[in-house]
């Protein structure tokens, strides 16, 4: 059999019908009792009708395939229209009007049923069943049809099936749908409702070519078909006649057809996949729709405002819930708008109501808005793209794209808005990640910086001289800070012309305050220091203790004391002690911050410091290391320290002045035994029993006091003005600290870098000091031993 | 159990709260769902009074358990429009947290906010919308096993 050629509208027409004979669905077959059901409905002659089963091969093979029925319809309309039956007639003969079959009621009904009765095969209950849209398929036929009988079947179809008011709808909806409302407009509503029949087909192809014409149609609407509800359509007399057009119609159509076919073109792509989504808005529909939008909105690209739209869609006169309704359903990223594609959405939502669909629970895919239309603006698409996207991924999958209807452009869209959306969490989730990263390096400085056991108080002591050399060449809050680390030298070289030991003291003691912490012999209590410290390196900017430690009064110059007894640190751990001597440039009079200030501030810088004073250091450490460090840097070197004495005790100024240096020692030994630099009750109480070394002994006592506020306000009022100064310098010098802190974390890592030097270096020192002191309290204890076996013998 | 009602606000003039929407999982007992509901409302108009001027933000909007019966537990959470939501929970659903309480609740006044979107929605009207529904059936069967 030569091959089948078939134009648009009857290869449309045709596997609507295939698909109504596919009573098993098959895809493949027509069932017998269909195909015969529909021959008879051709009005044809027996014969004829045998003749044609036999051209198209169906006897042959004993089935209609698909390519048998369509041969098969072919040769009726070939029939029908009183050719002959030929083979070669099917595709000589030109301008063939579809098939005509003309059931009685009860086949169209079957028919109804049996094509569009919900999609179910109900071959038996043909009569059972009332389908509108068969029935109204026939009735549009039978209107369409001039053939009278056919009209009054399709108006006894209509009247029996439940007809479509939609269709009048058009004609009163308001005016500006009026002018949809040609006949073959009407007929095509009523075939759109029809369902996804083939007759819808014909119509629809009808009315492109119709609109073809130049009106604009929405006849292209394509029924929701597959809806459960076949809404009655009220098939009024007007619209059958409209659909009487049919026949008329469907042969000017296929002149028109053959005209406009390639106008036809997106119809067939339209129709070709019409079954599938009756939601399809076809290109007129949605032409009309764009006009419409353009009254409204003449920027396509914006957007029409609720109250607007409420306006429009409100003289369609459909009841105000379903408009709400359907507007819940085109509105899709709620913002209370419409753009274009919401607008085309809700319009054709409103025309499948009038029509007499039922709305659907959710917006079908063909009316979403373009995920992201490259045609249209990037905004509109993007948004509705988007949320389009992101709300109903499952909703539009891309396994859908060959259905999706005149809105064919989604299904790229679809894939793009599911790349973006896949770039989009790829992005957060690599934004993520940055974070993470951040994150992670932020801790690595800190960690690097508490890696080391070292008390950092130790190494901010180094690290403060340190940078206070550096900063006074430079900034100005070291500058402040030489000379209050001056001063703490004065004072402490006073301290160490008052007494040598006191100075000792004093200058353990300061260094007790700065490495009081460290001191504690605690490597705990060190780590609580050192992250002490290491907070105050990091306030400051140079990350070392901000202002270098005071000028270890050096008697000299602090600075180069300072220097010296870092660098001596820092190279030469052995020679720690020696560089501690060198340094505690008599800690100054630690500005005995007043209870408050200047002592915290100075503990910490003490703490820093060599010496760990225990009892003072408590309360000393806290604030401010680097100016503790200065003060007892200064104070060490100004008193010449005692290694021991150093080692033990780190003395505020206080102590220092308070000629504390014996009981800083004594407390600093205290604070070495126990361990505690916070402990300073502990510190008392070994303040008291130190007294082996009485020079020591006084420091504690005082260092004690210190601790209360009393004692401190004893120094206090000494070094008060000292304290302020360096208090104040401190203070001046912290702010500015964070501010360059804040500039160059660079700076600060390398000066967090240099503090755990330092602090290694101070932690062998502790050690080593400890060791000392170990032996010195030996000492003592032979010697109380020796004293009181002398006793005895004086009294005896 | 679980019931659901939306309460208009306080209308200027009327000065009545009358439900906009009234949902409750299962079915039965309505009415004294309904009793607990119209009750539990002096409690939020308490509430409301004593936050006085406060700004309002996320949580203040949620008003959390207004009060404990013997059997049920009811949640109040009022919006920036003085729209009341109040929830009634079965007091043997122990399940519930009070975050759920509050996703929930923010749940609803992000439906209650599209409804408002719709301009075909009148404000003081009763709610009908489908979306509307759904979300609460759905929210209401997840919590509600």
């Amino acid at each position: 059999m030569e091959g089948l050629t078939l134009s648009e509208a009857e290869q449309r027409y045709y596997c609507d019908l295939f698909s109504y004979c596919d009573t098993e669905s098959t895809k493949k077959v027509a069932s017998n009792g269909r195909v015969l059901e529909l021959f008879r409905a051709a009005q044809l002659p027996a014969d004829v009708v045998m003749q044609i089963m036999e051209l198209c091969g169906a006897t042959r093979l004993g089935y209609f395939g698909r390519s048998q029925f369509y041969i098969a319809l072919k040769l009726v309309a070939v029939a029908q229209s009183g050719l002959p039956l030929r083979v070669e007639s099917l595709n000589t003969v030109k301008d063939l009007p579809l098939p005509r079959f003309v059931v009685s009621k009860n086949e169209q009904e079957s028919r109804h049923t049996a094509s569009y009765a919900s999609d179910a095969d109900n071959p038996a209950s043909y009569s059972g069943v009332i389908p509108p849209p068969p029935g109204r398929v026939q009735a549009k036929k039978g209107s369409v049809s001039h053939d009278a009988v056919q009209q009054r079947t399709s108006t006894d179809q209509e009247s029996t099936s439940p007809v479509v008011s939609p269709q009048q709808s058009p004609p009163t909806s308001p005016h500006t749908w009026r002018k949809h409302n040609r006949h073959p407009s009407g007929g095509n509503n009523e075939r759109p409702l029809a369902g996804p029949g083939p007759f819808w087909a014909p119509f629809s192809e009808a009315q492109p070519g119709s609109s073809a014409a130049g009106d604009p149609i929405w006849s292209g609407h394509s029924p929701p078909p597959h809806q459960e509800n076949w809404v009655s359509f009220a098939d009024t007399p007007p619209t059958s006649t409209l659909l009487a057009m049919h026949p008329a119609s469907v042969q000017d159509q296929t002149t028109v057809r053959t005209v406009a076919s390639a106008t036809t073109a997106n119809e067939i792509r339209r129709q070709s996949s019409s079954y599938d989504d009756p939601w399809k808005i076809t290109d007129e529909q949605r032409q009309y729709y764009v006009n419409q939008f353009k009254t409204i909105q003449p920027d396509l690209n914006g957007f029409i405002p609720g109250s607007a739209a409420k306006e429009f869609f409100t003289k369609s006169k459909l009841p105000i819930l379903e408009l709400s309704h359907i507007w819940e359903l085109s509105d899709f990223d709620k913002d209370g708008a419409l753009t274009l594609d919401e607008f085309c959405a809700a319009f054709h939502l409103v025309v499948a109501r009038k029509n007499g669909y039922d709305l659907p629970e959710k917006l079908p895919e063909s009316l979403m808005p373009k995920l992201i239309d490259l045609e249209d603006s990037a905004e509109v698409g993007d948004q509705a793209g988007e949320v389009g996207y992101s709300s109903s991924p499952a909703e539009a999958p891309p396994s859908k794209s060959p259905s999706m209807p005149s809105l064919n452009q989604t299904w790229p869209e679809l894939n793009q808005s599911s790349e973006q959306w896949e770039t989009f969490s790829e992005r957060s989730s690599s934004s993520q990640t940055l974070t993470q990263f951040d994150s992670n390096i932020a801790p690595a400085d800190p960690d690097t910086a508490i890696v080391h056991p070292v008390p950092i108080r130790m190494t901010p002591s180094k690290i403060h001289m340190q940078e206070m050399e550096l900063k006074r060449t430079g900034s100005d809050h070291t500058n402040p800070t030489s000379p209050l680390l001056v001063k703490p030298a004065d004072l402490s070289e006073e301290n160490k012309i008052s007494s040598s030991v006191k100075f000792v003291p004093g200058n353990t003691v300061a260094d007790g305050y700065s490495s009081s912490d460290s001191y504690t012999s605690d490597p705990e209590q060190i780590g609580s220091t050192v992250t002490r410290q290491r907070s105050h390196s990091g306030t400051s900017p140079d990350n070392t203790a901000p202002p270098p430690p005071p000028p270890r009064p050096h008697p000299s110059h602090s600075r180069s004391s300072s220097l010296d007894m870092n660098r001596s640190f820092t190279v030469t751990p052995g020679q720690q002690q020696a560089g501690v001597v060198a340094y505690p440039p008599a800690v100054p009079p630690r500005p005995q911050p007043s209870q408050g200030t200047g002592p915290h501030v100075h503990r910490p810088v003490d703490a820093e410091g060599l010496i760990a004073h225990t009892s003072t250091s408590p309360q000393q450490i806290p604030e401010q290391p680097n100016f503790a460090d200065f003060s007892q840097f200064e104070a060490f070197a100004a008193s010449g320290v005692n290694e021991e004495e150093e080692d033990e005790i780190e003395t505020h100024p206080d102590v220092l002045q308070a000629e504390k240096p014996s009981d800083s020692a004594s407390s600093l030994r205290a604070a070495k035994t126990e361990g505690r630099v916070e402990d300073k009750a502990a510190t008392s109480v070994p303040n008291n029993t130190g007294k082996g070394t009485t020079p020591l002994a006084p420091p504690p006592k005082p260092i004690r006091r210190r601790l209360k506020s009393e004692d401190e306000l004893r120094p206090e009022v000494e070094e008060h003005t000292q304290k302020t100064g360096v208090i104040a310098a401190v203070l001046a010098s912290q702010p500015s600290i964070p501010r360059s802190v804040g500039k160059d974390k660079k700076a600060i890592q390398a000066s967090i870098r240099r503090n755990k030097e330092t602090n290694t270096v101070l932690a062998r020192l502790n050690s080593e000091l400890q060791q000392q002191l170990k032996d010195v309290l030996e000492e003592r204890i032979s010697l109380e031993v020796q004293l009181e076996q002398l006793r005895p013998f004086s009294h005896l | 159990m679980e019931r659901i009602a939306l309460l208009s606000p306080v209308c200027s003039p009327r000065l009545q709260n009358y439900p906009l929407y009234i949902r409750s999982v299962p079915t039965e007992n309505e009415l004294k769902f309904h009793y607990t509901v119209h009750t539990s409302l002096d409690v939020v108009d308490e509430k409301i009074s004593a936050m006085g001027k406060a700004l309002v933000d996320q949580r203040e909007l949620y008003l959390g358990l207004l009060y404990p019966t013997e059997d049920y537990k009811v949640y109040g959470y009022v919006t920036n429009s003085k729209v009341k939501f109040v929830m009634v929970v079965d007091s043997s659903n122990t399940a519930l947290r009070d975050n759920e309480i509050r996703s929930m609740f923010r749940k609803l006044h992000n439906s209650y906010t599209d409804i408002m979107c719709n301009p075909f929605y009148n404000p003081g009207d009763c709610i009908h919308s489908r979306a509307f529904d759904n979300m609460v059936t759905s929210m209401m069967m997840q919590y509600v096993k």
